[in-house]
C-alpha cells in the first residue's frame, strides 16, 4: 500500500490490518503518555484546500501522537476562484521534504492525481475529496462497528471482519464521500448495506451498486440494521430541487425521536446510531437520537485518531512489510 | 520565395485509388491532369517529379467541419498556422474553424480575418464557422448574412461550445439561413441538466463522484432540432453526436426525410468513459466519453449512413489547462493528426467500412455539406488536386510532444495506431511528403 485513495481499491487485508494496528493505537490513546516515537523526524503534511477543522486536528492529533512533525498547509483557491495549482502546491511540498501529504480537497480525484503525476513521490493519504471518497472515515466507521459487532458477539475484534452486519445508510447518497467509501469498505469486509435517500439524492446508477436501495426509512429500520449511518444534508439542496424543503426532508428521511422509539418497538437493543460529522441537528438527525445511549458519534471521532495513527504508521514507517496486494501485483 | 500558385508537376505512381483499383496520377496546375495509362503518356510526366506510390492508398483530402484553430485570442493554445500544420500532417485539404475564439467569430471583419490568416499559412483551405449568436451569448443573431457575403463566404454557423438552447432563436436561425444555402451547426447540449457536468452520467460517475453529463440531454435537444427543422424546412447538422439514444433519433429523423446531417469524433468511436477512472483530464471532453454500447452504436451509425462525417472537434489547450485537478481542466482533445489512424483502426480494420466510404465520410459529405466546392471531388482528371496518399500497412505510436500542434492533450497518446499519411497535395501542391511537412501553398498572401 503506497497510497490511501480509496476504499474500493482497497484490499480485504489490508483493511483488517490497518483495523488491527489501529487497536494498537487505540490502546496508546488510552495511557497517559499518549505518545509512540515511532515517526520521529518525519514530516506529514496536512494539505487542505478545503475547510475541515475536525479531520484536519484528528490527523493533527494522530501524526503528532507517532512523533511526526506537522505542517498544516491550507491552501487558497476554490471551485471558483483559482489559487496556486495543485501542481505548484505539490512541487513545494516536494521541495520542503514532506514524507507524507494528507489532502482534503473540494474536487473529487485530486488525491489521485497527487498519486498519479510526478509532482511529488511522498504517500498520499486522501482526507476526503468532492464527492469521491473519504477513506479514513470509513475506515473509523468500520472500527467502529467492528468493536461493536465483536463485542455483540462476545469475541475479540481483532483479525475480525463485519461478516453478517447489517448497516444502513441515510441521506444525501449522490454527493456524499463518506457513503460511497462506506459501502466499498463494508461490503469487502462482508457487510449488507441498504442505502435510504430520496430518489434524487441517489445516483442515477445506484442501482448497479453493490447494494440495496431503499427510498423508506421506516421500512429500512422495519428491517432490523445492525447500525444506521446517518448523513450530513445541506439545507440547501432543496434550492436545487433536490427536495421539498429541509422540513419534509426530516420527516421523510431525518432520523428523529419517533424513529428512536421505533427502534425500541422493533426490539432493535444493540442498534448503533453513526453520523460522520458535524450534524444538523434537527435536520437528518434529532437531538434525542445524536445524544441517546445508542449514538456511537464521540466513540467515531477518538476512533478516528486511532485509524489515522494506524494509516500513517503503515504508510510511512520504513519496516513496513510488503502487504498481499502488493507482491502479488 | 513562396508560389502563390501550385507549382511542379507530380506523377504519382501504382497508388491504389480509394483502395479498389490501381493507377498512375497526375498532378499539374493544382488539378488532377490524368488518371490511369494516360498519366505516364502524358508529355508532362517526363519532367514531373515521380512519387512511388505502390501499397498506398490514394484518397480525396480530407475536409473537418469541426476544429478550434484558437486564433484570434487563445495563440498561447494554438494558431491558425500551427492548426493548419496538424491538419496538412493529418490528411486534411480543409478545416472548419469553429466561432469561438476571442473575439468571437460573430461578424465579417472576424470571419475574413481567420480566412486570411488560413490563405497567409497555405497548408490547407481554412473555412471559418460563423457565430449564431452575438458573442455566443444565445440572445441576439449575429449577422449571419454578412459573414456569408464575405470573402470568407461562410455557410456554416455554429456556437459550438454552446448549446443554441433558445427554441426560438434555433427556429429563427434555421430558417435565416436558407437564404444563402447555410447550415446550422448545433452543439447539443441542453444547458440546465448539464450544469457543472464533469463526465457521462452513469455507473462510472456514480463511483467517482464527478457531476454527470446525462445523455438525455444530448438527446432532448437533437429531437427538438430535427423537429424544428422538419417544420421550416431547413438544413441542421448535428455536432460530434456521442450517444446511441442520439443515432436513434437521426435515424428516426432521416427515415422521415428531415434534412439532417451528423457527425462523431474519433475519440468518440474509440474510448469510453472507464478511461475518467484515472482522473487524468486528457480524457475530459464536451460531450464527454460515453459508453461501451454507446461507442458500437456510433460505429454501427456511421457504417449504414445515420452519421454522415467524422470530425474531431480539435481542441488544443495548454498544458497548464490539463495539469490540473479534474473540475478545473478544459474540455477538449487535439484530433488532426490522429484522426486517419483511429478511424482505420476503429472502423476498418473491424471490417464496418471500405477506404471508399472513408474518402465518403471525411471528404466527400463534408465538403457538401459546408458547400465546398472544390473539396471532396473525385479522384478523376480534371478535379482539383486535393488529395492524400496514405500508407494503410504503416504503424506508430503516438507522441503528443512529436505533435504539430500546439496542444499536446491528445488522448491517444502510447497507443500504437494503423496508418499514415505519406503525403497531402492541397491544390497541387505538396503539403506534405514522406510523412513530414513540406512547404505550404500561401494563396494571395491573403489580402
Ligand atoms: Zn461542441
Amino acid at each position: 500500500m503506497k497510497h490511501l485513495l480509496s476504499t474500493l481499491d482497497l484490499s480485504r487485508d489490508d483493511a483488517i490490518r490497518i483495523l488491527d494496528i489501529a487497536e494498537e493505537m487505540a490502546a496508546v490513546g488510552t495511557r497517559e503518555v499518549k505518545k509512540l516515537p515511532a515517526l520521529r523526524g518525519r514530516t506529514v503534511v496536512n494539505l487542505f484546500f478545503e475547510d475541515s477543522t475536525r479531520t484536519r486536528i484528528s490527523f493533527e492529533a494522530a501524526a503528532k501522537r507517532l512523533s511526526a512533525d506537522v505542517i498544516n498547509f491550507a491552501a487558497k483557491g476554490s471551485s471558483v476562484s483559482k489559487g496556486e495549482s495543485l501542481k505548484d502546491t505539490a512541487q513545494t511540498l516536494q521541495a520542503i521534504g514532506a514524507d507524507a501529504v494528507v489532502i482534503r480537497h473540494w474536487a473529487s480525484g485530486a488525491p489521485a492525481r497527487l498519486a498519479a503525476t510526478d509532482w511529488i513521490d511522498a504517500p498520499v493519504v486522501n482526507a476526503g475529496d468532492g464527492t469521491h471518497e473519504h477513506p479514513t472515515q470509513a475506515l473509523l466507521d468500520a472500527f467502529t462497528l467492528r468493536r461493536h459487532w465483536a463485542r455483540a458477539r462476545g469475541t475479540g475484534s481483532l483479525g475480525t471482519d463485519l461478516a453478517g452486519l447489517k448497516v444502513a445508510i441515510v441521506g444525501d447518497i449522490l454527493h456524499s464521500r463518506v457513503a460511497r467509501s462506506n459501502l466499498w469498505l463494508l461490503r469487502t469486509l462482508g457487510a449488507e448495506v441498504t442505502m435510504v435517500a430520496p430518489p434524487t439524492l441517489l445516483p442515477v446508477a445506484a442501482g448497479s451498486w453493490p447494494c440495496t436501495i431503499n427510498y423508506d426509512l421506516d421500512d429500512a429500520l422495519a428491517a432490523g440494521p445492525d447500525a444506521v449511518m446517518m448523513l450530513r444534508v445541506q439545507a440547501e439542496r432543496m434550492n436545487a430541487a433536490f427536495f421539498p424543503n429541509a422540513r419534509e426532508y426530516s420527516r421523510r428521511w431525518g432520523f428523529d425521536d419517533a424513529r428512536l422509539a421505533a427502534l425500541d418497538a422493533h426490539g432493535l437493543a444493540e442498534t448503533l446510531i453513526l453520523h460522520p460529522g458535524p450534524m444538523n441537528r434537527g435536520l437528518e438527525i434529532s437531538s434525542g437520537a445524536a445524544d441517546s445511549s445508542r449514538s456511537a458519534v464521540l466513540d467515531q471521532v477518538s476512533n478516528g485518531v486511532a485509524v489515522r495513527m494506524a494509516v500513517l504508521y503503515l504508510l510511512l514507517s520504513g519496516d513496513q512489510q510488503r502487504t498481499a496486494n502488493e507482491t502479488q501485483g | 520565395m513562396n508560389p502563390t500558385h501550385a507549382t511542379g508537376d507530380y506523377l504519382i505512381r501504382g497508388a491504389s485509388l480509394l483502395a479498389e483499383t490501381t493507377a498512375d496520377l497526375l498532378v499539374s496546375d493544382g488539378r488532377i491532369a490524368a488518371v490511369g495509362p494516360a498519366a505516364a503518356t502524358d508529355a508532362r510526366a517526363a519532367s514531373a517529379t515521380v512519387i512511388e506510390a505502390a501499397g498506398l492508398v490514394a484518397l480525396p483530402g480530407m475536409v473537418d467541419l469541426h476544429t478550434h484553430l484558437r486564433e484570434p485570442g487563445r495563440e498561447d493554445a494554438e494558431t491558425v498556422e500551427t492548426g493548419t500544420r496538424a491538419a496538412a500532417l493529418g490528411g486534411f485539404t480543409a478545416v472548419h474553424a469553429m466561432a469561438n475564439s476571442n473575439p468571437v467569430a460573430d461578424t465579417a471583419g472576424v470571419v475574413e480575418q481567420v480566412w486570411s490568416l488560413g490563405r497567409r499559412s497555405g497548408w490547407v483551405d481554412v473555412r471559418p464557422v460563423g457565430a449564431v449568436t452575438v458573442g455566443l451569448g444565445g440572445e441576439r443573431l449575429s449577422e449571419l448574412g454578412a459573414m456569408a457575403d464575405s470573402r470568407a463566404r461562410v455557410r456554416v454557423f455554429s456556437d459550438d461550445g454552446i448549446c443554441v438552447s433558445d427554441p426560438v432563436l434555433m427556429r429563427r436561425a434555421l430558417e435565416y439561413v436558407k437564404a444563402f444555402d447555410g447550415v446550422i451547426a448545433q452543439h447539443a447540449q441542453e444547458p440546465r441538466l448539464t450544469e457543472g457536468a464533469q463526465m457521462n452520467e452513469g455507473e462510472v460517475s456514480a463511483v467517482l463522484g464527478l457531476a454527470g453529463w446525462p445523455a438525455v440531454a444530448e438527446e432532448s435537444i437533437i429531437a427538438r432540432d430535427v423537429l424544428l427543422a422538419q417544420h421550416v424546412g431547413s438544413r441542421l447538422h448535428v455536432c460530434h453526436v456521442s450517444t446511441k439514444g442520439s443515432v436513434e433519433i437521426i435515424r428516426w429523423a432521416k427515415e422521415r426525410g428531415i434534412q439532417v446531417t451528423a457527425e462523431v469524433t474519433p475519440h468518440h468511436l474509440l474510448l469510453t468513459d472507464e478511461l475518467v477512472r484515472s482522473y487524468d483530464p486528457v480524457y475530459k471532453v464536451n460531450p464527454p466519453l460515453r459508453r461501451e454500447e454507446d461507442v458500437m452504436a456510433l460505429r454501427a451509425a456511421l457504417a449504414d449512413g445515420t452519421i454522415d462525417v467524422i470530425g474531431t472537434d480539435h481542441a488544443p489547450h495548454p498544458s497548464e489547462s490539463k495539469e490540473c485537478e479534474w473540475a478545473q481542466a478544459a474540455m477538449g482533445m487535439t484530433g488532426l493528426e490522429t484522426a486517419l489512424s483511429v478511424v482505420q483502426h476503429a472502423m476498418i480494420e473491424t471490417g464496418m467500412i471500405t477506404w471508399a466510404d472513408f474518402a465518403r465520410i471525411t471528404s466527400t459529405v463534408p465538403a457538401a455539406i459546408g458547400r465546398l466546392g472544390d473539396q471532396g471531388r473525385p479522384l478523376a482528371a480534371g478535379e482539383p488536386a486535393n488529395l492524400v496518399l496514405v500508407d494503410p500497412a504503416a504503424r506508430w505510436t503516438v507522441d503528443p510532444a512529436k505533435m504539430a500542434t500546439k496542444g499536446r492533450n491528445s488522448p491517444f497518446r502510447g497507443l500504437e495506431l494503423p496508418g499514415a499519411v505519406v503525403a497531402t497535395f492541397f491544390r497541387g501542391h505538396p503539403t506534405v511528403l514522406g510523412g513530414a511537412l513540406n512547404t505550404p501553398l500561401p494563396l494571395d498572401g491573403g489580402a
